[in-house]
């Protein structure tokens, strides 16, 4: 009865939501048409690496500043216990695999950022792409958890949201926040979607890699 | 009934079920499991709505990292309560 009752609900809220769905109002600006007619000053060829990275750069901006806060909270939120972990190594053959495996992340994470300017790809799925190699490799135990970040890490860490702010910075003369002069728009998006590539890659790493006793591999 | 409408019908179907899966099962780890699954027929839900982009970033950030962050978490449940 009561599981009947939850299933009603559940179907009506469903009905309500696809009948809201179903009468929303048209956009009021045609928003691909706008890119569209624009997309040649942008720099690149494909639409949303050009609203990303160009016509909304400001949300991009943010985006990565909160990812880094993110990052900075659990490293605030850390301090866990270094427990002895149950030290099991990872199978020969999925070292052996892993080893295989992330050279080829590595060249599918730069096609993905090269690509981004012309089809879909770009610094967040390139980022994601690196990040999933360094758990990878942490999984099978051959990259340990990061204790503290030493300086290095903590440069290249920051580096994407530097680099985004200090072209910012650069073309606040022009008067608009991250207008890029169309000549050079091309040039300094690359820029900054490689500088994001790396940080975005360690950001995501080091939200697993911060927090782990030691995977698999333990210690 | 077109080859495409029934790939989508069997799609939103499976979408369903395996988030149905996720919520009620008692087994975490199937649960997680149960999850990645998810994420990975989402990606094919965002390859059939022609939004490339989406569909590699659910690939990567919600069924891949997200799916290792949770697997991660259940290995660290599991030790805390081996541990006392």
């Amino acid at each position: 009865m009561k599981r009947a009752l939850v299933v009603l609900a559940a179907g009506l809220l469903a009905v309500l939501l696809i009948a809201a769905m179903l009468q929303l109002p048209a956009p009021a600006v045609d928003l691909p048409a706008a890119v569209g007619a624009r997309l040649g000053e942008s720099g690149v060829v494909h639409p949303v690496t050009a609203v990303l990275l160009n016509f909304r750069g400001y949300d991009t901006l943010l985006e990565i500043a909160v990812l880094l806060l993110a990052l900075l909270g659990v490293l605030a939120a850390g301090g866990r216990e270094t427990a002895a972990g149950g030290a099991r190594a990872a199978p020969a053959a999925l070292r052996m695999l892993a080893r295989l495996a992330v050279p080829l992340m590595t060249v599918v994470a730069v096609y993905l950022l090269w690509a981004g300017a012309l089809r879909p790809g770009g610094a967040f799925q390139a980022g994601a792409v690196l990040a999933a190699a360094a758990v990878l490799l942490h999984l099978v135990g051959l990259l340990p958890a990061w204790r503290s970040p030493a300086v290095p890490l903590r440069l290249a860490l920051i580096a994407g949201f530097l680099v985004f702010l200090a072209v910012a910075a650069a073309l606040l003369a022009s008067g608009a926040l991250l207008q890029y002069p169309p000549a050079r728009a091309g040039a300094l998006i690359l820029l900054i979607e490689a500088a994001l590539s790396v940080s975005l890659g360690l950001l995501l790493a080091g939200l697993l890699l911060f927090v782990s006793r030691g995977g698999v591999g333990g210690r | 009934m077109s080859a495409g409408l029934a790939f989508d019908l069997v799609l939103a179907g499976a979408l369903l079920w395996s988030a149905w899966r996720t919520l009620a099962t008692a087994n975490l780890f199937q649960g997680v499991v149960q999850f990645i699954v998810f994420g990975l027929l989402m990606t094919l839900a965002w390859a059939r709505l022609a939004a490339p982009d989406i569909a590699l970033a659910e690939a990567a950030i919600g069924a891949g990292l997200t799916g290792a962050l949770l697997l991660d978490a259940l290995g660290a449940l599991r030790r805390r309560q081996d541990a006392p």
